[in-house]
């Protein structure tokens, strides 16, 4: 069985998994996605009500929320797509060119 | 129990991120809403037909699907989740499966209205304990634009580009939820995108949790394909809704039931102005196509006013 | 020691079907299988079974379901021919892409177009690429002993791929012959339990069927031609274990009065019957021919089946399907390619017969042999790819 980590182009065909199966979910988390970004959002905890307006609009699973409340971004996998911050009603997510 | 979105939000996420989607997919939003409706308890089946959804969820070695996944081919996602479906029939009733599992198809437009069609029907028909999702944008994104049965009258794609002579797609769009509940299932319903989730979580969560064939409809905007800027895919939702050019509605056992409408019906022209791809229905001399839209619209929404009394 | 009965092949497979007993049979009706479904809708209706039969709209559908239904750690099953074949492609190669045992039982018939109801090899002869094993049976008591080896060779850990089992349509589907069968307990005690190392249902979260690129594509596919290749002897393990529970033993293909044979017939299906008949009359006058009945198609038998023929001076290579390659058909240029390295090897002509139901009396074998005589006299083939039943040939 192949775990992700050891996912690399030296696998020969006996070390990949039979018919591309993959066991054990949500493997992607290993990838990268936040350098597509563009624009970087920024939660800004203070004005933030914890309304969860923006956390089901986000396409990346990128808003986490613990216990009722969220916490900061997910930056590894935000692509910086603005959704959350346009939906936000309190102005506690800023959404910026990012410097890389 | 009331929907309460802090409670759905602290949920175990069932699709993560590090997928492919473009940013601010629709589909993405889509996936993440149907699986949150899940009960804790359950275990899911997810089938996807090839689409964007498919090609960017789970690239080997990466899959987004923290519950079970399979994909096979394009045309035959709702016989595929049929076929789990049966198996668990027959092995939970020998005893060999412990979980409970729900199944759960998704296509996209190109995968249910058109080449998935025929399956779907099947599916509908046999009664299968299953959701059918179609996460609905218009046209064939994961080939590039190219236009299908669920693309609106007038909409630029690839396919039916704006030309001298022809400006865009000249058929209406399939109305493929109504078609579904002409397979008299038990539970059938149209949604989108709105601002709490409450519309499209509670019918995900009847879906779910009826038992036999469910359809869910669910407009979900492509900004690539739609062209307009991708932070905007929640007032694109609003948009249609307001205009009635998507309606939120379900019919339960044939009864229908309108579950939102808008206080003031809003011109088609607020929902195609933001939209790159209607964008020569606003050139001079385009007007019979505004016209057209919107009368199409308002017949739409009138005889659906009737059908929900 | 058996149940003796009378059966046709169509009722001999759908009873294997019954002792089997699959979690999910999915199947749609096309002549010449269609009784297989009937009968086992019977069994389901009358509680004989405790099967999921899902009557899908389409043979697309049916290969789908039963590819989720085995991924899912069910068994599943189905049936088809010809054109049902045909619209199941796409789904063949994606049930072997992604390792899961299905078994198919094939009634051969004539693929479209014109539409023709009738016998030939044309629909499995076109899947022969497919990544599915290919067992080809004479009659119904083969027809029934491949289809119960079938399972246990597909889901043997070394093999993981799909299987396909081929009788002639209505020449053994329809035709009723003596059989033995196995008494029920045998049959569940042979074939066992399925239970797949990985799957949808098991508890833990799998993915099937990715979009594969190609920093894996390849190797997947190189894991599965060495399943085919692996699965000859499992192929050969599996049918030595049914032979020693029935006494009826088979191997990769069939040698028929071949140890000293100078001209040889190579065959597959019902056709083997017909040619045997040939076989021992002409032996009788004392003429040196036999007969090589094909059994196992995919995987192709190559080292073994040049063995068999590289003493025989000539052999014809009779394929009941076109393969409009201009060059012959599917079994004969496999044959033909396979003798490349002997030292000494027969001539090799090829003849295309039957095709759409076309009869083969003996007259066609009686036809073929003394063809083979001219070859041998002249020591060269002459033309080698030959059509033998069409008028004006």
């Amino acid at each position: 069985m192949i775990y992700v980590k050891d996912a690399n182009l030296n696998l020969a065909w006996n070390e990949v998994n039979i018919g591309g199966n993959i066991y054990g979910g949500g493997t992607s988390l290993e990838v990268n996605t936040g350098d597509w970004r563009l624009l970087i959002p920024a939660w800004i905890e203070e004005k933030c009500k914890h309304c969860m307006l923006c956390f089901p609009t986000c396409a990346d699973s990128s808003i986490p929320v613990k216990n009722e409340k969220r916490e900061d971004f997910d930056f590894k996998h935000c692509k910086g797509c603005g959704v959350c911050f346009k939906v936000c009603p309190f102005g506690a997510i800023t959404w910026e060119k990012e410097d890389k | 129990m009331a929907y309460n979105l802090k409670q759905e939000a602290s949920k175990p996420e069932r699709f993560v991120g590090g997928h492919r989607l473009c940013a601010g997919c629709g589909a993405g939003v889509a996936v993440r809403g149907v699986l949150r409706a899940l009960n804790d308890e359950d275990k899911s089946v997810s089938g996807v037909a090839t689409s964007c959804l498919e090609v960017s969820s789970f690239l080997y070695p990466f899959t987004a699907w923290n519950d079970c996944f399979i994909h096979s081919a394009f045309e035959n996602v709702a016989a595929s989740v049929a076929g789990a479906e049966a198996a668990y029939k027959a092995l939970k009733r020998k005893g060999k499966v412990k979980d409970n599992y729900k199944f759960i198809a998704f296509g996209g437009d190109g995968g249910t209205y058109d080449i998935g069609f025929q399956a779907l029907s099947g599916a509908m028909e046999r009664g299968h304990d299953m959701v059918y999702v179609c996460y609905d944008n218009e046209a064939y994104m994961n080939t590039g634009l190219q236009r299908s049965s669920a693309t609106p009258k007038f909409a630029e794609v690839s396919t039916a580009p704006v030309g001298s002579k022809i400006p865009g797609k000249m058929q209406y769009k399939k109305d493929l939820t109504e078609t579904i509940v002409a397979h008299n299932v038990p539970y059938v319903a149209q949604t989108t995108f709105t601002s709490n989730f409450k519309d499209f979580h509670e019918k995900a969560h009847k879906a779910h949790y009826t038992e036999g064939p469910a359809f869910l409809n669910i407009l979900a905007p492509c900004p690539r394909g739609w062209r307009y800027p991708p932070e905007d895919l929640m007032a694109i939702c609003k948009l249609a809704v307001d205009t009635c050019v998507w309606p939120l509605y379900e019919v339960v056992d044939g009864d229908w039931k309108l579950t939102y409408e808008p206080k003031t019906k809003l011109p088609v022209t607020d929902y195609l102005k933001p939209q790159g791809r209607f964008s020569h229905m606003f050139k001079p001399g385009a007007e019979w196509m505004l016209e057209d839209f919107q009368a199409h619209v308002d017949k739409k929404w009138e005889r659906l006013l009737k059908k929900c009394k | 020691m058996g149940i003796r009965e009378r059966l046709s092949g169509n009722e001999a497979v759908a009873i294997a079907l019954k002792q089997i007993n699959p979690d999910v049979l999915a199947a749609y009706p096309i002549t010449p299988s269609t009784e297989v479904p009937q009968y086992f809708a019977q069994f389901v209706a009358d509680g004989q079974v405790d099967t999921e039969f899902v009557a899908v709209e389409s043979e697309h559908s049916a290969m789908s379901a039963c590819i989720t239904a085995t991924a899912a750690g069910g068994r599943s099953a189905t049936i088809t021919s010809a054109c049902g074949l045909a619209l199941m492609w796409e789904l063949l190669y994606v049930a072997s892409g992604t390792r899961l045992p299905v078994t198919l039982a094939v009634v051969n018939r004539a693929l479209s177009g014109p539409i023709n109801i009738n016998n030939d090899h044309s629909d499995s002869m076109g899947a022969r690429d497919s990544g599915w094993i290919q067992l080809y049976s004479e009659n119904n008591q083969e027809a029934y002993d491949n289809y119960i080896m079938s399972l246990r060779i597909a889901e043997h850990k070394d093999v993981m791929l799909p299987v396909m089992t081929c009788q002639d349509g209505f020449i053994t589907s329809h035709a009723i012959e003596n059989i033995e069968l196995l008494e029920d307990d045998k049959v569940k005690a042979f074939v066992g339990e399925y239970k797949p190392e990985h799957s949808l249902l098991s508890g833990e979260s799998i993915s099937m069927g990715p979009y594969d690129t190609p920093m894996f594509y390849f190797e997947h596919q190189y894991q599965r031609a060495r399943a085919m290749v692996d699965s000859k002897q499992v192929i050969l393990d599996v049918s030595k274990e049914f032979g020693d529970l029935t006494g009826r033993y088979y191997g990769l293909f069939e040698e028929y009065k071949m140890e000293d044979a100078e001209r040889a017939i190579i065959v597959l299906n019902s056709t083997a019957g017909t040619a045997k008949a040939v076989c021992d009359e002409l032996r009788a006058k004392g003429e040196k021919v036999g007969i090589l009945k094909l059994r196992v198609y995919r995987p192709f038998p190559m080292e073994e089946i040049a063995k068999a023929i590289s003493h025989v001076k000539a052999v014809a290579v009779m394929d009941k399907a076109e393969s409009f390659s201009a060059a012959g058909g599917p079994v004969f240029t496999d044959v033909r390619s396979a003798c490349y390295e002997l030292a000494t090897r027969p001539h090799i002509i090829n003849y295309i017969y039957g095709l759409g139901g076309r009869d083969v009396p003996v007259d066609v074998i009686h036809f073929v042999f003394d063809e083979l005589k001219k070859v041998v006299a002249d020591n060269k083939p002459g033309e080698i790819y030959r059509h033998v039943g069409v008028r004006g040939v």
